[in-house]
């Protein structure tokens, strides 16, 4: 069954445009204990996905399986046009890889690791992405030229995790996983790797697909995010459209002779509207405020973590 | 594409040799093994072998080599492995292209290198020491096949201990019947002086057939097997060359961003 809805797609895919990534009812059980239980989802070429979910909630685990590192139970997965259960080294040298913490390679030097790394994506070169990323540059995107000749084990937390993007984006790839990138970035880091995501994304069409959990970085990097809770996807969508569908209640807030007031108003503007009739000239320091990503987030988990 | 391969798994046995040579607790590694023997045959003296116009101290100097070869070999082969499973460097092999193809090339090396320099850091002391040592072209002739069979029939079983290990510590146990099997391989004495039964047990395992080798290549007028020792070195390469592929292959393939964290987890909890 799989074996002819394969062979369907791999028709498809040459005829239009293949997504980058597609997946569909991906499922994940360790021995009864479910931990995907339909996962759906896609993306295009260029575009940032973030994926936003609580502890324990699969976000690792899906993406494990999107890099080939982990079977899944059942379900459809293809990346590149791949299935990631059978990617070989040419499929692999496509892909980056930033897993949640590492400290691998701990007596290299900085400079040293990157080219080494590096040198096995020489191979993969092609006329229009020259690989592996020219260490020097590279070390300065990351912002780490002032390292070049530490020993990893010695980097600081930020620094260590420059490196390990460094790492992820050596061979140039056409996908990213990032698995929390940006924890222990100070926010000057956290915005030189926003940039540095920008750059990819614009220039080199990389895909990219990224676990956060600061939503002020996915609201600033996604193009789309996607709400994983207790197993599935919840909603997906950007940052605006995810608001508009939870059409949570607007924060209004105010001041009235000196005494402040907040008031939860599902239609922020026809509130005003009457509150100005009401009070004219008295209002002052008004402020609204349509909810917010997180506010989103925790009532989209909160409901699915419910049901 | 090989050829480019097997430059970069070089490349990077090299610069990992480079590293543990300039590492002063590697160093201290090395070098304790050959203090304790260099203690030991100064506490032998002149005493010779029974039987035998060999000095016991030129005996032990050679035959310790054996040790060195299969502590390197196995042990440490073993101990690489699990600690780059746990800190995620063999993951970071498999997250690049052709990547543990050349973390295994360069762990070959590596580990070669090693028991080159620990046999070296011990033999050229020792000779200094010992009288009656021999270096002419019979030695350099056995040396050419005893050498690269060793690596052979060491190296996989190491590779394969090491994927069977979950933790540095579990690898590091190794060390235990290393020890025994020096004790009854013929390595600090005569084979000949111990009960029948235990010399067929340590006849299994290579110590003993190595230790062999190296005195026929080293010391005048000791008769080597060289059949026997090539039989066996040879069987116990084709086990480890049969076994490693696979279960390298299955620990690889296991390998996971939260496997790792999940033995980091432990570590920190066990050292605490």
């Amino acid at each position: 069954m799989y074996y002819i809805v394969d062979s369907v797609m791999d028709m498809l895919g040459t005829l239009v445009d293949t997504p980058v990534m597609e997946v569909s009812d991906l499922r994940m059980h360790y021995g009864d204990r479910e931990v995907l239980s339909g996962v759906d989802f896609s993306a295009a070429p260029g575009e940032v996905v973030v994926l936003l979910g609580p502890n324990g909630a699969g976000k690792t685990t899906t993406i494990e399986i999107l890099e080939g590192f982990r079977m899944r139970s059942g379900g459809h997965a293809r990346v590149l046009g791949v299935d990631p259960a059978d990617g070989d080294e040419a499929w692999r040298a496509r892909l980056g890889v930033v897993l949640q913490s590492w400290r691998d390679h701990s007596k290299w030097r900085v400079r040293e690791l990157l080219e080494h790394l590096g040198s096995y994506y020489e191979a993969y070169s092609t006329p229009d992405k020259k690989r592996p990323w020219a260490v020097g540059e590279l070390l300065e995107v990351v912002g780490l030229s002032g390292a070049a000749d530490t020993v990893t084990g010695k980097l600081s937390g930020g620094q260590r995790r420059r490196l390990d993007v460094a790492i992820g984006i050596v061979g140039r790839p056409d996908l990213l996983f990032l698995d929390e990138p940006t924890v222990g970035f100070d926010p000057e880091a956290r915005r030189d790797f926003h940039d540095l995501i920008h750059r990819m994304t614009d220039v080199d069409s990389t895909t990219v697909l990224l676990t956060t959990h600061d939503l002020d970085e996915a609201e600033r990097l996604a193009d789309r995010i996607l709400i994983l809770a207790a197993g599935r996807i919840v909603a997906s969508g950007s940052a605006d459209e995810l608001s508009r569908q939870v059409a949570g209640a607007s924060e209004v807030r105010w001041t009235r002779d000196g005494r402040r007031f907040v008031h939860a108003a599902a239609d922020a503007t026809g509130f005003v509207r009457e509150l100005f009739r009401e009070h004219g000239e008295a209002i002052a320091d008004l402020e609204v405020r349509r909810a917010s990503l997180e506010e989103t987030y925790m009532k989209l988990v909160r409901e699915a973590e419910g049901s | 594409m090989r050829r480019r391969l097997l430059v970069a798994g070089l490349r990077r046995g090299g610069i990992e040799l480079r590293q543990t040579v300039t590492n002063a607790a590697d160093i201290i590694g090395y070098l304790f093994p050959v203090a304790i023997l260099i203690v030991v045959l100064w506490l032998i003296g002149d005493a010779e072998v029974p039987g035998s116009s060999t000095s016991l101290s030129s005996y032990s100097l050679v035959s310790s080599m054996a040790m060195l070869l299969v502590i390197g070999g196995v042990a440490s082969t073993a101990q690489y492995l699990t600690m780059d499973r746990e800190d995620g460097t063999l993951l970071r092999a498999k997250a690049t292209p052709n990547g543990m193809a050349g973390y295994l090339i360069g762990k070959v090396v590596l580990v070669s290198g090693v028991m080159v320099i620990s046999c070296l850091a011990a033999l050229i002391p020792g000779a200094l020491l010992v009288e009656g040592l021999r270096f002419d072209g019979g030695t350099i002739l056995i040396l050419l096949w005893l050498v690269p069979l060793a690596l052979l029939a060491l190296l996989p079983v190491g590779a394969v201990l090491g994927a069977l290990f979950e933790t540095i510590r579990g690898a590091a146990m190794l060390m235990l019947p290393v020890t025994a099997l020096t004790g009854v391989s013929g390595i600090f004495y005569p084979l000949s002086v111990l009960p029948g039964w235990v010399q067929g047990v340590a006849q299994v395992f290579p110590m003993y057939w190595l230790g062999l080798g190296l005195r026929s290549a080293f010391l005048p007028g000791e008769p080597g097997r060289p059949w026997q020792t090539a039989g066996v070195l040879a069987a116990w390469a084709v086990v480890g060359l049969v076994l490693a592929p696979g279960i390298l292959r299955r620990m690889a393939r296991r390998e996971s961003g939260s496997l790792v964290a999940a033995r980091r987890e432990r570590a920190l909890t066990r050292t605490m």
